[in-house]
């Protein structure tokens, strides 16, 4: 486990150890939502950016 | 090493499970995972696609359009997708895919196509009401409504008629009686490997587990496993989430078949190991591609 900050409200994040590039987590204080960019270097470097919000094409 | 590959876009339960049964398989799987956001290609060129994805790749985009057009470049390079392009175009199309189960004698519902409101209706008018109307691409049950009288539909495709034109392509079922439940099951290669139930919750009519409602364990039956065995063969093997629902007249009748299906809940039910037998699959076609 690890942590980031919010970019909205600067609250901490945890980020899970087995979070993969592209995960969503989302921020317990403010409710948004963030995708994570997981460098893949050592050691990693996590990143936040605001998530795609639903599709009208996702499914299954 | 047999080397596999996973395209995604959204990291769902599913996702993360089937990259921790590959870490875990004793079948020495290499398992590389490609977040399709991050990827661009030189459709010119694709000398280098099978050393960076393996032969074997196992789509499971979200977006329907990105999964459909990642899936046409990787075979474009040669490379062996799980599940193919046709079927992805077929399934992701509600009225190809109708076409293909009422060509192959499955059990469906009875099912109209218009392109105009008054042929709508009138397409409509034959059905009879109560009926259902879909968008032909769409899923977790989005504008999916229940039309249950002439004036509802009227209303419903109206409204229609103000959206963007895939939405005029009017796909009309009829309302099948049936139990406040439908049935999702898995079929992975040559075997329903497991199913659920899901159950209609606070009163919303469609049994999405997206919209809600909830699921139970089924054990596949021999008439459940042939035909979801049926439905899918004329799309060859591969993983597929069969959809069906238990009409009081005609028994099972087959309503949707997902392309990348979406399993959680039939794993958590039916305790089936779903992830594991994902990777067992892609690994075993990874071994018969390269005799």
């Amino acid at each position: 486990m690890t942590t980031t900050n919010c970019l909205e409200c600067t609250a901490e994040i945890k980020v899970p150890s087995d979070a993969i590039d592209g995960e969503i987590v989302t921020c317990a204080e403010c409710g948004t939502a963030f995708e994570l960019e997981i460098s893949s270097g050592s050691p990693s470097v996590i990143t936040l950016k605001p998530a795609e919000s639903v599709g009208e094409d996702w499914g299954e | 090493m047999t080397k596999i590959s996973m395209v995604y876009d959204l990291v769902r339960l599913e996702e993360k499970a089937i990259i921790e049964a590959a870490r875990k398989s004793p079948r020495n799987v290499e398992l590389r995972i490609f977040d399709s956001k991050d990827l661009y290609f030189d459709l010119s060129d694709g000398r280098r696609a099978e050393d960076t994805f393996g032969q074997v790749v196992l789509q499971r985009c979200a977006s329907y359009f990105r999964n459909l057009h990642l899936t046409a470049i990787l075979e474009g390079y040669g490379l062996k997708v799980v599940n193919n392009l046709d079927t992805a175009i077929t399934m992701g199309n509600k009225l190809l895919l109708s076409i293909v189960l009422n060509k192959h004698g499955i059990p469906t519902p009875r099912t109209k196509l218009a392109f105009t409101e008054d042929s709508a209706l009138k397409a409509l008018d034959e059905l009879g009401y109560p009926a259902i109307i879909k968008p032909t691409v769409g899923s977790w049950g989005r504008l999916v409504a229940l039309l249950n009288d002439r004036d509802a539909a009227k209303s419903v495709i109206e409204d229609r008629e103000e959206m963007f034109p895939i939405y005029h392509v009017y796909y009309l079922q009829e309302k099948i009686r049936r139990p406040p439940r439908d049935i999702r099951a898995v079929v992975i290669g040559d075997r329903t490997v497991a199913a659920i139930y899901r159950i209609s919750t606070s009163g919303d009519w469609r049994t999405n587990t997206a919209r809600g409602g909830r699921s139970e364990n089924l054990p596949v039956s021999k008439e459940l496993d042939e035909l979801c065995l049926n439905a899918t063969r004329p799309f060859g093997k591969g993983i597929y989430g069969v959809d069906l629902m238990e009409s009081k007249e005609r028994g099972l009748v087959v309503h949707e078949i997902n392309n990348t299906t979406e399993f959680k809940n039939v794993m958590a039910q039916s305790k089936v190991d779903i992830p594991n037998l994902i990777v067992d699959y892609l690994a075993d076609l990874s071994i018969e591609l390269r005799r």
